[in-house]
């Protein structure tokens, strides 16, 4: 049984050092994302716990856990939506392309930019679906009516959206359109910022398993050309789509800390830590 | 309303009973609160309808065209038409003032002021502003605008009166429209790269349009109705004749200037009420009492479809 406390070396499985060949499809990959002993804190409670982990470009990495684990608020330190949370404080390092975003100096709006978000909820705005789409290239000056329905375009195609609305584009709200069209509208609404990394929060836990089988295939085309974090409450879902599994779990002071990371195929089938092994077998959590 | 929403009974104690005809406490207490409910809401149509009513009958065979548009003279029915126009001159006057500072202060309030004891001192006068009565308003006007200013009784003395005494209202209706928008649509917006104050133009402002408006519609009613702060800052008089093709809005006698008296439908009717000596006191009273509710309901209405069109419009490009 691993306790960890801030002192000791990051609870960090390193795919070279346990697991077999590192996923294919990933292996060679820069790290585009990484966090170095990262803990998170609302206040004087310790919410997240020295997480260092590596991310690697056009991957997808599922983080995994109890309710409660801090996964959501640790995918939130990649594009510092924890900056909205009063009291709420980031340590250690978050690296984009080598970069420390965590510095004062960084641009957060570029930041943004760079790493887009998806959330749990489907949150159209009550726009038209142009709008919405438009809605992050315009807030950036972007005004050209050509360059931005080419943009429309593209985003919704590659949203799996564009069929089903192409024909009332600017006359139908984005709140009209079904929980897992909605969804797609946002993921549409991120591309069209130009991202290079992708988080999504528990994105299809709002849907039926039609619109989740739909967005699951989505992000698995979306890996292709961006990089990928998904917190999910559905192990079926990290198994199905994701390279790499990172579990956390919670320490007995409730702050969440991570217990292991490897390749998906490994974590579901030869974990290395007991605690991993317990939540994925359905004995905990 | 509907009253399709019935609460499950409390379990009762692992008896099984039967399903059917179980009069629990808590389904009594549902149904009562239901019709106490309904009530109420029926209530306050009621009084609305009666006040309407009353004044429409009261008003039957007085309002004409004539008795709007006619010469204003103190021996026949009508011609308030300048009467009128002071009410709605005063209202876009104060208007113009008040929702723009009202928006702003409320946007500060709930998107970028830090709970601490500013922000309390700035609450606990919105309170005490709103709860002074208006009479002392409308003395705080007279002395600081009409006297100490040396004004003289004016359509902006009243206006800047009624600020005084609407934009603590309006602030605080600001400020709880835009503190209802969610957080999903806001968090949204900053996840794509926006600034903050892009999202508070781009979303958070057209989302809390129909609060806002709301906002507006109660000042404004305060303003149609107000009396007591502007007798003594825009004046009382009675109807004289206005010549609107005089555009010089630094000319007193100009209906467009704000620098001369004003006496709006309010006064009037209160001037008429207390003192009015004419044979026709009584119907004027009626009828202009009736034009000032069917101002208040039109302005009301018109309101809402402009912040419908407004709403559109600020979510569209």
């Amino acid at each position: 049984m691993v306790t960890p406390t801030s002192t000791q070396e990051p609870m960090i499985r390193r795919v070279e050092v346990t697991g077999p060949v590192l996923d294919e499809a990933s292996a060679g990959h820069d790290v585009k994302v990484a966090t170095v002993h990262v803990s998170i804190l609302y206040g004087q409670k310790v919410a997240v716990r020295d997480v260092s982990l590596d991310v690697r470009e056009r991957s997808i990495m599922a983080l995994i856990g109890p309710s409660g684990s801090g996964k959501s608020t640790f995918l939130r330190c990649f594009n510092r939506m924890n900056d909205l949370i009063p009291g709420a404080s980031v340590k250690g390092e978050v690296r984009l392309d080598g970069e420390d975003v965590t510095d004062k100096d960084v641009s957060v709006v570029e930041l943004r930019r760079r790493v887009g978000m998806v959330f749990q909820r489907p949150n159209p705005f009550p726009m038209s679906i142009y709008e919405n789409v438009a809605y992050g290239p315009r807030r950036r000056g972007q005004n050209d009516r050509r360059q931005l329905d080419e943009l429309v375009e593209t985003s919704l195609r590659r949203a799996a959206l564009w069929d089903e609305v192409k024909d009332e584009l600017r006359r139908k709200s984005g709140l009209a359109l079904s929980g897992g069209q909605q969804q797609r509208l946002c993921i549409a609404r991120v591309l069209a910022t130009q991202p290079e990394v992708i988080l999504m929060d528990e994105p299809a836990s709002a849907l039926d398993p039609v619109s989740t089988l739909r967005i699951e295939e989505l992000m698995r085309e979306l890996r292709e050309s961006y990089t990928i974090v998904i917190v999910t409450h559905n192990m079926q879902q990290a198994a199905r789509v994701s390279d790499i599994t990172a579990f956390f779990t919670m320490a007995e002071d409730r702050a969440g800390y991570l217990v292991e990371t490897g390749p998906t195929g490994q974590i579901f089938t030869r974990p290395n830590e007991r605690l991993t092994e317990d939540y994925i077998s359905g004995r905990f959590g | 309303m509907t009253t399709a929403y019935t609460p499950a009974s409390e379990p009762s104690g692992g008896r099984s009973g039967s399903l059917r005809g179980r009069r629990t406490g808590s389904i009594l207490a549902d149904r009562a609160a239901t019709v106490l409910l309904w009530g109420t809401g029926c209530f306050v149509l009621l009084v609305l309808g009666s006040i309407i009513l009353h004044f429409a009958l009261a008003a039957w065979g007085v309002v004409s065209v004539n008795f709007v548009v006619g010469d204003p003279s103190e021996t026949s029915l009508g011609g308030i038409l300048p009467i009128l126009w002071n009410s709605v001159y005063i209202l876009v006057l104060t208007m113009m003032i008040s929702v723009p500072l009202g928006i702003l202060g409320g946007i500060y309030m709930s998107e970028y002021a830090v709970e601490n004891a500013i922000t309390n001192a700035i609450r606990f006068a919105e309170e005490s502003i709103s709860s002074v009565p208006s009479i002392v308003v409308g003395l705080f006007g007279l002395i600081l605008f009409v006297d100490d200013l040396h004004w003289g009784f004016c359509a902006l003395a009243g206006a800047l009166a009624l600020t005084l005494f609407n934009l603590p209202l309006m602030t605080r209706l600001s400020e709880q429209a835009l503190r209802a928008v969610p957080l999903d649509e806001r968090s949204a917006s900053l996840a794509l790269g926006a600034t903050k104050w892009q999202t508070i133009r781009h979303v958070v402002v057209p989302l809390a349009i129909p609060g806002l408006v709301t906002g507006v519609i109660l000042t404004a009613g305060r303003v149609f109705g107000e009396a007591a702060v502007l007798l003594f800052t825009s004046g009382i008089g009675t109807p004289v004749h206005y010549n609107f093709l005089n555009l010089d809005i630094t000319n007193p006698a100009s209906p467009w200037s704000p620098f001369r008296p004003a006496t709006t439908l309010a006064v009037y009717i209160w001037k008429l009420n207390s003192e009015g000596l004419g044979i026709y006191v009584r119907q004027v009273v009626d009828g202009s009492a009736a034009i000032l509710i069917s101002m208040v309901l039109i302005f009301n209405l018109g309101a809402r479809g402009l912040g419908r069109l407004l709403t559109r419009r600020l979510t569209a490009a």
